[in-house]
């Protein structure tokens, strides 16, 4: 009995007093899906990616891009982004340049020589893809790390589909290409180049192969009849950026017109710009908010100088002049003819309509169902015949190159559980991310970091690429924009706003954890988490 | 300044902590060997500001001082909740007299140490509101009087809460307490009374005086540590919004302090002998009824038919707030 005068009991801590008893709801931390990785067609973890990017681990960062997509520098360049669309950070000021990072990433990764996984061990299986466009490379690649081996075959005489063939040099320079093609193939896939398939079943008897990948896309341009005379040019936009790409222009003369308005005919009249075309007009049924190429593409012609002719068809190609019908929209937004004509002097036509696919390599392959010009395929790409699978874009969906990556990804998957007999397992998605979960608050105004373009009068000349990349610095800036919606970026606010002290850090990349002792429910650090990674649940009582 | 604050802005210098800022940068409390001044297991209600803002300042304060630290506390929620006996929530050398002394009591303890020639032991007096305000202000102001070196903290949660949500000379015009009721032509708190005690403070000439709020961490904990800078009486006054006493949900907490600054309804400064040297700009400006909505003590000033001149009152007090310490933003600011 050594206490203090008058003192009969000792003192304890606080502690002992469990209030974590109090609560009837519970903190717990959660991982939601960020609305980029919910855009991407390809599936990228792009919050993932950018995390590692924040801290200037790049190859980290590439290494998780990878995991999904093996050409960050083709799709740094052309991908149309519908993951910016999606971003949150629209509504606090600016989308994050999220393709310019990627990009960054990807040319970064060529520089210095990063290789893409090794390949998974041996399974005996081989898997023929047809086609080596962006869905053949992307399932080539999936398939060799899954541990199958792959027999890719092309009917041109170079990899790479309508990324080569479509896709014009100033946007995607041949050099970007080669260089994420070849890291596919140094995991060891057997390539044939101009090798035209025109028996899917019967190739698939000669090779051995277990299982078939069918990514041949849509190469052949739509025509319309329009009456024309004998000494007028018309050409497919298809056949004509193909030849371009071969170095093999045809001659289109001074005054080009381009029918259509998707992103093809944006292609097809900045190409006849550069090969010297003083005038490339493009000729549209609808208006501009109705055209189906991206915002940035026509931007980007009409800087270039290139002429649109809204509202307007053509109805006749005769003699060096072009007659278009003015048009207008109905209230449904449907053009209709006015009946009043227009003349416009050209001396090409460049038809970009759309584009169909060549499905006659099908024919012996009687049980794989075609509707609409596409084939028919399930969740795991897998087409009406078992063993045969369809991606990128013969099969439906929109024909972007990320789509096209994306499938590639899903039929590798789909092809690895059909030869293993298993059913393909979907992964279970998270919730979410969306901005009204946020706490903006936390996030400092910043906005976004423009990637530098060529001056206009330099790409009206030649096929230099047009946009150019971020440096280290401003790729840096950029990924930090990142609002890392619904995935704890360990900002300790959850630590440091619990007035119970009942938040234990864990440490760097551990992230924190509850002390239900003591927590007594107040959900303050919900409320503060900026990304909203902390969900209340009702405790049961 | 500027450039760093570019460089990290993901989180600017919003955010408690971040791994991509430098340990400097980080606040007292995002670091895992904090004091934890006032430790888990103290009885104050779910989402209490108070528990909040006196670990936000009493650790700082700790860091600082090295741990040389003493704190006196006056009778109030801070004192009943942490200190049941035989169990004590303090982690950190602490003394309760009585409710009205603990400025006096600090005093003391300041002198003692100087007595004893522990110099470099500093002293810091803590109270709610009513603690100073009201019944601890005679001491209070002799303390400043005398310049003691005594920093003296003021947790306002704008009234009596552990007594059961009476009026003091802190509670805002119009708020229902138990001794304020929501009825006749001028319900709640009577308007043109209380005391605006940073400015008293300030009239006492003293070395250092601040607000802030449990909103922003790193302006509390750098005006905690500017305080320790200075010997002599200073005085601090920290907004802790009280879920139970004003009617709010306990989550609101922060937000609500966040909402008081940035309506202008609390206005975040600091001074230096009597002058205004430095002011916290408002970030997002928003009316005052987004910061009295969230609260069922100004409940009688909405619905049908409200009571929206009285509304217009509080707006009016706000944007005198903002004219006199020149909360808004300008463009040299950004």
């Amino acid at each position: 009995m050594d206490r203090p005068f008058a003192i009969t009991l000792d003192v304890g801590t606080s502690r002992a007093n469990h209030t974590g008893s109090w609560r009837i709801e519970r903190p717990v931390y959660v991982d939601r899906l960020p609305p980029c990785n919910d855009a991407c067609p390809a599936g990228e973890n792009i919050q993932g990616w950018l995390y590692h990017a924040e801290s200037g681990d790049y190859e980290s960062a590439w290494r998780t891009l990878v995991q999904e997509n093996p050409l960050p520098a083709v799709m740094g360049r052309v991908c149309f982004h519908p993951c910016e669309t999606a971003c949150n950070r629209v509504h606090v000021d600016e989308a994050v340049g999220i393709n310019a990072v990627e990009r960054f990433l990807g040319d970064t990764a060529i520089e210095r020589g990063w290789s893409l996984p090794a390949p998974g061990p041996d399974t005996g299986h081989t898997v023929l893809v047809v086609g080596a466009g962006p869905a053949g490379l992307s399932a080539a690649y999936h398939l060799r790390r899954l541990g199958h081996a792959v027999r890719l075959v092309d009917s041109s005489p170079r990899l790479g589909g309508m990324l080569r063939y479509g896709i014009p040099a100033y946007r995607l320079p041949r050099a970007v290409l080669d260089a994420e093609i070849d890291r596919i193939l140094a995991l060891g896939v057997e390539v044939v180049t101009s090798h035209p398939v025109l028996d899917i079943e019967a190739e698939q008897r000669a090779c051995g192969a277990d299982a078939v990948f069918l990514a041949v896309g849509a190469q052949l341009g739509k025509r319309v009849h329009i009456p024309a005379g004998d000494s007028t040019k018309v050409v497919d936009a298809v056949s004509f950026l193909h030849q371009v790409a071969d170095d093999d222009p045809p001659l289109l003369g001074r005054r080009v017109v381009v029918y259509g308005g998707g992103d093809t005919a944006m292609d097809a009249a900045r190409t006849a710009r550069r090969l010297g075309a003083t005038d490339a007009v493009i000729v549209y049924r609808r208006n501009r908010d109705k055209m189906p190429a991206h915002p940035e593409e026509v931007e980007q012609a009409l800087g270039e100088g290139v002429k649109v002719r809204w509202l307007s068809t053509i109805d006749r190609f005769e003699g060096g002049r072009l007659v278009l019908e003015r048009m207008r929209l109905t209230p449904d937004g449907l053009p209709e003819p006015t009946g009043e004509y227009d003349e416009l002097d050209a001396d090409a036509l460049v038809l970009a309509l759309g584009q169909d696919t060549d499905l006659s390599l099908l024919e012996g392959a009687g049980a794989v169902s075609v509707s609409n010009g596409v084939v028919e395929v399930g969740l795991q790409m897998m087409t009406t015949q078992p063993g045969i699978f369809a991606g990128g874009d013969v099969a439906p969906s929109d024909r972007t190159a990320t789509v096209a990556i994306g499938h590639g990804k899903h039929a590798a998957r789909g092809i690895d559980a059909y030869l293993r007999g298993e059913t393909p397992a979907s992964p279970e998605r998270h919730d979410l991310a969306s901005f009204d979960r946020l706490n903006t608050w936390y996030y400092a105004d910043a906005p976004r970091t423009q990637r530098p373009e060529l001056e206009l009068v330099r790409r009206q000349t030649n096929f230099e690429e047009v946009v150019r990349g971020l440096t280290e610095d401003n790729a840096l800036f950029e990924a930090r924009r990142c609002l890392s919606c619904g995935n704890c970026f360990e900002c300790d606010n959850c630590f440091g706003v619990c007035p119970d002290n009942a938040v234990i850090k864990l440490g760097p990349g551990e992230r924190y954890a509850f002390n239900y002792d003591f927590c007594k429910g107040c959900g303050i650090c919900a409320s503060e988490c900026p990304c909203g990674a902390i969900e209340m649940v009702p405790e049961r009582i | 300044m500027s450039e760093t604050r570019v460089h990290f802005y993901q989180v600017g210098s919003f955010a408690v902590g971040n791994r991509l800022l430098s340990a400097g940068e980080r606040t007292v409390q995002s670091d895992r060997r904090r004091t934890n001044s006032i430790d888990s297991g103290h009885r104050a209600c779910q989402g209490c500001g108070e528990a909040l803002g006196a670990r936000y300042a009493l650790d700082a304060a700790m860091r600082v001082t090295s741990g040389q630290l003493v704190a006196v506390n006056a009778t109030g929620c801070l004192e009943v909740f942490s200190t049941p006996f035989p169990e004590t929530s303090w982690q950190i050398p602490w003394l309760h007299s009585l409710f009205g002394n603990a400025p006096a009591v600090a005093t003391g303890v300041a002198a003692a140490m100087r007595v004893k020639g522990r110099d470099q032991v500093r002293v810091v007096g803590q109270a709610g509101d009513g603690g100073t305000v009201d019944i601890g202000f005679g001491t209070l102001s002799g303390m400043f009087e005398r310049n003691d070196d005594v920093l003296f903290i003021c947790y306002d949660n704008e009234g009596y809460m552990n007594t059961g949500v009476q009026r003091s000379a802190a509670t805002p015009p119009a708020a229902r307490t138990a001794t304020t009721d929501a009825v006749g032509p001028e319900p709640g708190n009577p308007f043109g009374q209380g005391k605006d005690l940073p400015r008293i403070a300030m009239a006492h000439g003293i070395p250092y005086v601040a607000t802030a709020t449990v909103a922003d961490l790193h302006d509390l904990e750098r005006k905690v540590e500017r305080a320790m800078s200075f010997h002599g009486a200073r005085y601090l006054h920290v907004f802790v919004p009280c879920p139970l006493g004003w009617g709010a949900a306990s989550n609101d907490t922060i937000h609500l302090a966040r909402l008081a600054k940035e309506t202008g309804i609390f206005p975040v400064y600091e001074a230096e002998y009597g002058e205004v040297t430095g002011v916290t700009k408002i970030r997002r400006p928003a009316p005052v009824t987004d910061y009295l909505r969230l609260q069922r003590r100004y409940a009688h000033l909405f619905g049908h038919p409200g009571r929206p001149d009285v509304v217009a009152r509080l707006q009016a007090m706000a944007d005198a707030n903002i004219a006199r310490y020149g909360l808004l933003a300008t463009e040299e600011d950004e």
